[in-house]
This record gives structure tokens, sequence and C-alpha cells, in this order.
């Protein structure tokens, strides 16, 4: 079953993406989904500013969804990243994976986004609610570390 | 080769690509960014913490000890903070 990545600046909906991945189906026992949304910061946020490496953004969101493939079996895979402006309450990112059991998707669902965090090449930068705008958000220790455990 | 720099980097070089030609003993990524540093104020502020830029080659990760040898294209960006 198929690999599907898309980056694009409108949103996405995510029932759609997870439906498409059972329609028609009947050897599909688990689908997991994870949808990322853009937080307001104790209200301190206005927007979040996404930017990305054209190319180099789907390639390597590929790379880490076909290195999920080798480590399990699964069915599909979707991801989704938008960019541009988002403001808090939206979606910004998507993962589905659908396997014949749960453990599989559930794995493979994480597996991608704890790579996505560190290897895919966006960056996002932080508008304020106040107007100021110009702080690139820094990159988190913690999801260095969430990659150790899938060594 | 054509260097392209994002976020950050991009804001402090004043560019978001360019054509550059190091000299030849400019060999590796960590010689680049050494070379790159040497190349004016905002340069030297972009590159002022060099170990922590990553880099890819025609939009591959590297390391900085590779060899740039045949790179058409370079990019040079902050950690990554998507998802």
């Amino acid at each position: 079953m198929s690999t599907t990545i898309r980056i694009q600046r409108e949103d996405f909906d995510p029932q759609a993406e997870a439906d498409a991945l059972t329609r028609g189906r009947n050897d599909v026992g688990a689908l997991t989904t994870f949808t990322g949304f853009c937080r307001h910061e104790a209200g301190a946020l206005s927007a979040l500013e996404l930017e990305h490496y054209p190319g180099m953004a789907e390639k390597e969101l590929q790379r880490i969804a076909d290195e999920a493939r080798a480590r399990w079996p699964v069915q599909g895979i979707t991801v989704l990243h938008r960019y541009g402006k988002i403001v808090p309450g939206e979606r910004i990112v998507f993962v589905a994976v659908s396997g014949a059991h749960r453990g599989q998707a559930f794995a493979a669902c994480e597996y991608i986004m704890d790579f996505l965090k560190t290897s895919a090449p966006f960056w996002k930068r932080e508008h304020k609610v106040d107007g100021s705008s110009g702080d690139w958000v820094e990159a988190k220790d913690a999801d260095d570390k969430a990659l150790e455990r899938w060594k | 080769m054509k260097a392209v720099y994002f976020a950050w980097v991009r804001e402090r070089v004043g560019k978001s690509e360019e054509e550059i030609a190091p000299p030849a003993e400019v060999k590796s990524v960590a010689d680049l960014l050494a070379w790159l540093k040497g190349r004016g104020e905002e340069y030297e502020h972009a590159f002022e913490a060099a170990k922590i830029i990553r880099v890819a080659i025609d939009q591959t990760h590297v390391k900085h000890d590779v060899l740039i040898e045949g790179a058409r294209e370079i990019a040079f960006f902050p950690p990554m903070t998507g998802g």
C-alpha cells in the first residue's frame, strides 16, 4: 500500500485523509492518526509562520516514512505538513498509519513524528499578540532525546 | 555551487541563495563554514556558532566532516522545529 506525502499551505481534512487509508479495504485492522495544532502559548502567540526547504522537505518525509516501513509491516502511510502563517487552533501536521495490528500502527506513527520533528527541514517563527515578531522557535533537547528509544 | 539559507541563517546573511566559489583548499563542510564566516559582518553573525548550523548537500543531511566536492546545492539552516 502507498505512502502519501504532501506539503501545502492550505488546511487539510483529517477524517477524509484517514478514510482514504481504509476505504474499500478489508485487511486493515488498525488505523492511528496524529494531528498537531498551533497553540496560543498562554495567550501570547498570535500566529506561527512556518518556513520549509521545498524539495528537501518532501524528500526527507518520504525517507522517514520509508524507514518506518522498513521497521514495521504497515499498510498505508500519510504525512501532511503545512507551511505559511498558521494561527492558534489551526492544524499544522498530520500523520496516519494503517496496519493489520495496532502495535505497528501506533509505533510507526510515533516514529514518523519523532523523526519529522528533528530532521524534516521546517522552521517556526513566532508572531506575538502584542504585534512583535521575529523570534524563531528554538529546537528542544527533548525532541532529540525522543529519538533514543528508536535506537 | 549554489548556497541556500533558511530561517535565521537566511535573515542574518540577508539573502536566501547565491552562487559561491570557495577556493580549492576548502574541502569539507567545516572548511566551508569557516570560509563563509570570513566573508563579512553578516556572515560572521550567521555562522558565529558554526557547530549548531545544520547542512544539507543536494537536499540530504550531512555532517560537518563530509567533503563538499561535487556538491551542486549546499544548504545551511538552524536545527529544525517543524511538526
